[in-house]
């Protein structure tokens, strides 16, 4: 999901994460609405990452992810073999399993954002929202969140709706762009066809150019800005 | 998880060792008093007592209080534990729902407009002040449009707080009898109190204690943010009442029998996370036991430094509390949450 600051992209997400209740209209998931679903089956379906979420001090990246595992568990039954699994497989996936006993302030930027995707992804869920994963991060650290974020769809199958800002990785990464403005739907389909410079004008009021993308053949845009104007 | 099994370990271990310094502080607050007994006098008071004088002060006071110190503080340190968890604040009491003060109120009320006098019926109003100012801070706090936060109910707290606390004034500047009465009360203390209001907290205690502990996945999963809780499939709501009345119910019980008794709820807290970290499962456990020994500790100090007389614990907490919270204020790694 891609659109200028306010345009509602979060809002939007966390309607679809059952974190909102949509004034009007509905979210369906798998055909049901979500918000008659249980917290808890929502949880076993459906994974959200905020933007810049908080953690206690102290808590290592092993409680963090087990953490994760909280739909599947009650009390009288903490802890399974499942959850032992779930949890080094996430760890693993994120490359974060020899890290799992710092505590997240002992880690940069970018391993507490693994370590993050590390929790949604032991949650177990088929779809995973994720609300600006890349925010206040480094070009570098992006690209490594966005290309963790492509390989759990490529080799574990989970469907993944993110909130982009940066839209050059949004072309890059994204199989559908959505694009938004003053909280309305302007434009959803591949990044070709909606990363045009008649869009850029009409949803952010940017004066672009769009070309190919040198390295992976996607939408790349390029500003032009008040200096270069013709 | 090698890691994890050995930290798990390490923590009952750890547990271990609190019940015996408890039970350690409990023999220690049974054989140290004004009269002091020694441990085969204990031994005889608590095991076979034949009606000596020992036995009496053993089985009428010193064990009555022992008894009422670790109550209240298993109450005051879990429920100290459960408010700054459900609060994110690490200033935050037991009293901060406005429970102590609606307790003083209540007791206020009782001797001001029904001239009560007896300590039995001190517990029963104290109790229901609490209940009754909580739910009136609870629906104070939910008003809005995002339900209860920490926020609101913190407001709302402060503000009925302030409320009842200038209502007691007022009462006490009026009548003088209210004032004696009041004055006593206020003073948290373990001693002096009927062994009859053991039995009639207990109920609450135990009660509260069970929510409090069914509270803590939970509060673990409200720990990392509101929406994060939410979408690893935790009711935010639900989990916030079940806490409330959890804090309710321990320190509405401590508050009734014991009166005021400050810090324990808010210093013990943070003893306990230094050792255990945030998981509230962990957590609680400790700051019961922990509260327990420091009450106990207190309550011994004072009949020590003012020996043949006594201090109330109330008192004693006070002057120990006040230094060790300028050391956590200034430990900042402490206090975060």
């Amino acid at each position: 999901m891609i659109g200028p600051n306010g345009c509602g992209k979060s809002t939007l997400l966390r309607a679809m994460g059952r974190l909102l209740a949509p004034r009007g209209g509905q979210v369906l998931l798998d055909g049901k609405r979500i918000d008659r679903m249980p917290t808890r089956e929502v949880a076993k379906l459906l994974g959200v990452l905020p933007q810049s979420p908080q953690a206690p001090e102290g808590l290592t990246v092993a409680d963090l992810v087990a953490r994760g595992r909280h739909p599947h568990q009650a009390w009288y039954r903490q802890w399974s073999s499942d959850d032992h699994a779930a949890i080094d497989e996430a760890l693993a996936m994120t490359g974060m399993t020899e890290l799992a006993d710092r505590t997240l302030d002992q880690l940069s930027g970018g391993q507490r954002q693994r370590a993050w995707i590390s929790m949604a992804l032991a949650q177990g869920t088929e779809l995973l929202l994720l609300d600006e994963p890349t925010t206040y991060l480094d070009l570098a650290h992006q690209v490594d969140v966005l290309d963790l974020v492509q390989r759990l769809h490529s080799e574990l199958g989970r469907t993944v709706v993110m909130v982009l800002h940066d839209l050059n990785l949004a072309a890059r990464y994204a199989d559908r762009l959505v694009a938004l403005r003053a909280g309305k739907v302007v434009a959803q389909g591949r990044p070709h066809d909606v990363l045009t410079e008649d869009l850029l004008r009409d949803v952010f009021d940017l004066e672009a150019k769009v070309i190919d993308d040198p390295v992976a053949g996607t939408p790349l845009v390029v500003p032009i800005g008040t200096r270069h104007r013709t | 998880m090698g890691a994890l099994a050995r930290r798990r370990r390490r923590r009952i271990v750890g547990l271990l060792v609190l019940v015996g310094l408890a039970a350690a502080a409990g023999l220690a607050s049974i054989a140290i008093g004004s009269k002091p007994i020694g441990l085969d006098g204990v031994w005889h008071g608590l095991v076979a007592p034949t009606g000596t004088e020992n036995d009496i002060i053993i089985r009428s006071l010193r064990v009555p209080r022992t008894e009422l110190a670790v109550l209240a503080g298993i109450a005051l340190g879990v429920a100290g534990s459960l408010i700054q968890g459900h609060t994110r604040n690490p200033l935050a009491d037991p009293g901060l729902l406005g429970v102590t003060s609606g307790a003083a109120f209540a007791v206020v009320v009782g001797i001001f407009a029904f001239g009560m006098t007896s300590l039995y019926s001190y517990v029963w109003l104290a109790f229901l002040g609490a209940v009754v100012t909580t739910g009136l801070v609870f629906l104070l706090g939910s008003a809005g449009r995002g339900g209860p936060t920490p926020l609101t109910l913190a407001l709302a707290g402060a503000a009925v707080s302030a409320l009842m606390v200038g209502l007691i004034s007022a009462m006490a500047v009026i009548d003088q009898q209210s004032l004696e009465a009041f004055r006593f009360w206020r003073v948290g203390a373990v001693a002096g109190r009927d062994p009859v209001v053991i039995g009639q907290v207990l109920p609450f205690l135990a009660v509260g204690l069970v929510l409090a502990l069914a509270n803590a996945p939970g509060l673990n999963a409200l720990s990392l943010g509101e929406d994060v809780a939410r979408s690893i499939g935790q009711h935010v709501t639900r989990t916030r009442l079940l806490g409330i009345v959890a804090i309710t119910l321990l320190t509405g019980g401590a508050v009734a029998a014991c009166g005021p008794i400050g810090f324990v709820g808010l210093v013990v807290p943070h003893v306990a996370r230094f050792i255990t970290g945030p998981d509230h499962r962990w957590l609680l456990p400790y700051s019961g036991l922990i509260g327990a020994v420091l009450l106990l500790v207190a309550d011994i100090i004072g009949r020590v430094i003012a020996w043949p007389s006594e201090l109330q614990v109330g008192i004693v907490l006070a002057l120990i509390g006040a230094p060790v919270f300028v050391g956590i204020v200034r430990r900042k790694r402490m206090v975060r949450l």
